[in-house]
């Protein structure tokens, strides 16, 4: 029975000082939790302004976020990272240089973060464009009839009460992009799955290291998940048997 | 009588509307239609289904984009291109902070309470301080017999509850005139004695309204002036006595007799 000598060996590995691996994986999570967060609220904002731009914009710009969500929801996520990554970098390094300035090296975390949130934001403007729409009309109105400019109907009535139609697919979007942080990996970027990897490859021990890395995924999943609950409960706070 | 109807030539005119033309489509459905509120008026607005009778009070303070005519409020024309769309966005809107807006479904805001819905458009539109307004918003719903549901959401209270809410939140913002659309329509029949008291109450106190509706004895009560619309124009108006009395038109006569 190896079976008590494999378990130490594999806590051994994970231990969090070296040769333990632990503190790798921990900043492999740390980055993974650092660009998803970034890119959910580029993506959020991204997505608020393209919510609203759809349904109460001019025909140039609902042309423009239709070009925009159509392209980024029918490109898979790897080449738009690769595309966005490698050729938008070059592209500014070649504008930067023509204009006469040095070249810039874009940070991992700060490209990522771009990448993604473009991504993200092509998808929560439809999730928030159908929330929008679900919006009692009557509520809109009053918030009109007694005076309130556009903007302030938006932030304070509208927002609020599409939050409850919102909720469950801005919640899909959240746990997307927390797994959408492994593609960063292609570009070199220590995320966690990319830190596994290299642990994997380096102690040879493939199973307990990508292991590791699903139980942390998972484990950030079921947090998130009684985040988003609350968040739900609160937003449907004035309806009636939880939901809308 | 007499003397009351000249007290009523020196007060100010509080709603003006004239010519008022409104088409959805190639459906014209308000074919240039008037009407003058002086302040402490109230005027009610009858008609059958698909009349014009809520498309135009929605007119006046612009939820429905007119085609033509001239509205003023409290003395100030709403400007207006001459497709009939709004111009000046400042100037509609601080208009509309002196209607009060009273709707057939109620329309509070369903993720506040009641006193949150009440000062919202005083806090937020009308710069009052918070306490002031709270304090104002308190008073409003006591009136209104509601003081023990400040703190309610609106999808937990009755139909009656809920327009009485909405008819304080339309007085917290102290306006000068008050609409109502329909205000007793979406209403079990047991609720409508409720919200109309309220009405009737702010009536009785010298409130300008204009107020469409359904109930041909409230409106009889509490108008000084009756409108009857067909098709979208003015068919018949005048003092209530008058209109209800004794209608001189087939078609007001019809109407009367089938809404009993």
């Amino acid at each position: 029975m190896a079976d008590g000598s494999a378990l130490s060996a594999s806590l051994d590995l994970l231990a969090y000082s070296p040769p333990g691996w632990g503190a790798n994986l921990l900043r492999g999570l740390g980055n993974t939790v650092l660009i998803a967060l970034g890119a959910y609220g580029v993506g959020m904002f991204l997505g608020t302004l393209g919510a609203f731009g759809k349904l109460y914009g001019g025909p140039l710009m609902r042309d423009l976020l239709g070009l925009y969500t159509t392209m980024v929801r029918a490109i898979p996520e790897l080449v738009l990272i690769l595309i966005l990554y490698f050729a938008v970098t070059d592209l500014v390094n070649q504008a930067l240089l023509a204009m006469g300035y040095d070249r810039i090296q874009i940070s991992g975390v700060a490209a990522g973060i771009m990448v993604l949130g473009v991504v993200q934001g092509a998808y929560a403007t439809e999730v928030l464009r159908g929330a929008i729409q679900s919006v009692p009309a009557g509520q809109i109105e009053a918030a009109r009839a007694m005076g309130m400019s556009p903007l302030l109907v938006a932030r304070r009535i509208t927002l609020p009460l599409m939050l409850p139609a919102a909720i469950p697919g801005m919640a899909n979007l959240w746990m997307i992009v927390t797994k959408d942080t492994a593609l960063l990996a292609v570009v070199g970027f220590n995320e966690l799955v990319q830190e596994s990897r290299q642990a994997a490859g380096t102690t040879k021990a493939f199973f307990t290291f990508f292991m590791a890395a699903g139980v942390l995924f998972l484990c950030m999943s079921l947090v998130s998940n009684q985040i988003f609950a609350r968040i739900e409960a609160w937003a449907n706070k004035g309806n009636k048997r939880g939901g809308i | 009588m007499f003397d009351d109807k000249i007290a009523k030539a020196q007060r100010p005119v509080a709603i003006k509307v004239e010519g008022l033309r409104k088409s959805f489509g190639s459906h014209e459905v308000l074919k240039g239609v008037s009407l003058t509120a002086r302040t402490g008026d109230v005027v009610a607005i009858i008609g059958g289904s698909g009349s014009g009778k809520s498309t135009m009070l929605r007119c006046i303070n612009f939820l429905e984009t007119p085609s033509g005519g001239l509205i003023e409020i409290g003395g100030e024309a709403v400007a207006m291109n001459a497709t009939g769309a709004p111009t000046d966005r400042r100037q509609l809107e601080r208009l509309r902070q002196s209607l009060g807006m009273v709707f057939q479904s109620f329309n509070l805001w369903t993720h506040m309470t009641v006193l949150e819905n009440l000062i919202e458009v005083p806090v937020h539109v009308l710069k009052t301080p918070r306490a002031q307004a709270i304090e104002t918003a308190r008073a409003l719903l006591a009136r209104v017999g509601l003081a023990e549901k400040e703190n309610a959401y609106p999808a937990f209270m009755s139909g009656g509850q809920q327009q009485r809410a909405a008819i304080a939140r339309a007085l917290a913002i102290g306006p000068k005139a008050m609409l109502f659309d329909e205000p007793t329509s979406a209403l079990d029949p047991e609720l409508v004695g409720e919200v109309l008291a309220v009405i009737r109450a702010l009536a009785d106190e010298g409130r300008t309204m204009i107020l469409v509706t359904h109930e041909m004895k409230f409106a009889r009560e509490v108008a000084d002036h009756v409108i009857y619309l067909h098709n979208g124009v003015i068919e018949e108006e005048g003092p209530p006595s008058a209109v209800f009395g004794a209608p001189q038109s087939a078609r007001l006569k019809q109407f009367l007799s089938s809404v009993g």
